[in-house]
């Protein structure tokens, strides 16, 4: 017979196990402030983490997929399995609100907000708050930045360069 | 999926999709170390990195579609270039840099208006992949269209250079535009889009951009074909001997 409350015990106990498991290229966020864990689902005993890719070439998901797999066996999660799902497609919305702190902490400045109005795929710039010194007087440098996630800017007052984890 | 498409035609149809993302990702990828700033060799590889993510997912399902067990790197490594379906547009040379944007520019104009459409397409794979690629190519069209009107609207030298570009890759717009039986089954069975539809939205794309670019559009005169059918230009053949040829002398190798 089905279980439903040890099922729903196991699938809180996956995702505390999955708030470990770090990004490889912004180790300061996990795959669930990132929103690229979507679901866990327990079949049987079985465990199934449903996780999708930020972007199409993102060289960082097999290597996430394989952390997550290591993770869930190190607890005895032998029978564990990752699969990808595509739709819907990943957006920087998804992003908690802890997974934003953390990155602002990290010296990344986190996504505008709302980008379903898709102002930002249109093209407009968001103002900026310079992670460092916190000035808005910023310029971007580059809508492609050191991984396919960020953007390059620049503060026009400390002068430091930083990343823009950019709206999709 | 509709009547109207055969499991054939549609695998063909992933193809075109597929090589053309991976022969223009791998062009692309050639600029990597060479671009004429670090700001844009990084976008560059970039883009170079979205295409083939999006040549992967594609061809992926073209093997699935197949149905003989052929995988995404079968596929890519395997396949000479007569089995190649990408455009001719996208195995042209990188040239200078403004020719890699011209051509990118060229191709960027289309693929949004492809991409969007086929987030509606009536196959759910395709579907999904577009969802996420129509995102990527906005960003890539916005960098492309940017630097034609900075080049193109530039000095007298980058200018003259631009518009020697357009007139060079220019034949090579036409196959994009003209479907063919491979493409009228799919706009039958809703899996593609009309193509006699994009080819508007294609003009007023270009036209605003070479408008701005102080470009002049070239006359559209006898346009190449044969790629999407796998007659190729012979720069093809140059390019898929270096991509392909660790995979072929190490058969299997993984590191």
């Amino acid at each position: 017979m089905r279980d439903v409350a040890t099922e729903t015990r196991l699938e809180q106990r996956v995702w505390r196990l999955l708030e470990e498991v770090k990004d490889p290229e912004i180790p300061v966020l996990s795959v669930v402030d990132l929103g690229i864990a979507r679901d866990v689902r327990v079949h049987d005993g079985q465990v199934e983490v449903v996780i999708t890719p930020t972007y199409s070439g993102c060289p960082a998901m097999d290597t996430i997929t394989r952390d997550i797999e290591r993770a869930l066996f190190a607890e005895g999660l032998v029978d564990a399995r990752v699969t990808t799902q595509l739709a819907p497609a990943w957006t920087t919305d998804w992003l908690s609100d802890t997974g934003r702190e953390k990155l602002a902490e990290y010296g990344v400045a986190p996504p505008e907000r709302g980008s379903h109005d898709k102002r930002a795929l249109l093209g407009a710039v968001p103002s900026l708050a310079c992670p460092r010194c916190g000035s808005s007087h910023t310029e971007r440098l580059s809508e492609f930045g050191s991984t396919a996630c960020k953007a390059l800017y620049r503060c026009l007052d400390c002068l430091e360069p930083f990343d823009y984890f950019k709206c999709v | 999926m509709t009547a109207a498409a055969s499991g054939t035609e549609l695998f063909q149809y992933l193809l075109r999709l597929g090589d053309t993302s991976l022969v223009l990702g791998h062009r692309l990828s050639e600029w990597c170390g060479h671009g004429p700033a670090l700001e844009e060799d990084l976008a560059l590889a970039n883009i170079a990195l979205d295409l083939i993510g999006q040549a992967r997912l594609l061809l992926q399902y073209a093997g699935t579609v197949e149905g003989i067990g052929r995988s995404e790197d079968d596929l890519a490594y395997l396949r000479d270039g007569r089995d190649y379906r990408n455009l001719l547009l996208v195995e042209q040379p990188n040239g200078h840099y403004g020719d890699t944007i011209a051509r990118q520019f060229l191709f960027d104009a289309f693929a949004v208006e492809l991409w969007a459409d086929l987030t509606r397409s009536s196959d759910a794979h395709i579907a999904a992949v577009a969802g996420k690629a129509i995102k990527e190519h906005q960003y890539h069209w916005r960098h492309s269209s940017g630097w034609m009107i900075r080049l193109g609207d530039g000095t007298d030298d980058s200018h003259a250079r631009m518009q020697a570009a357009l007139e060079q890759l220019w034949p090579y717009t036409g196959e994009m535009l003209t479907p063919d039986d491979v493409d009228e089954a799919m706009r039958a069975a809703r899996i593609g889009p009309d193509l006699a539809a994009i080819e508007p939205r294609w003009n007023a794309r270009v036209g605003a951009v070479l408008t701005e670019s102080t470009l002049t559009r070239p006359d559209d005169g006898w346009m190449q074909r044969g790629g999407k059918t796998g007659r190729h230009s012979e720069h093809l053949g140059h390019l898929l001997a270096e991509m392909q040829s660790v995979h072929r002398a190490y058969p299997g190798a993984t590191w």
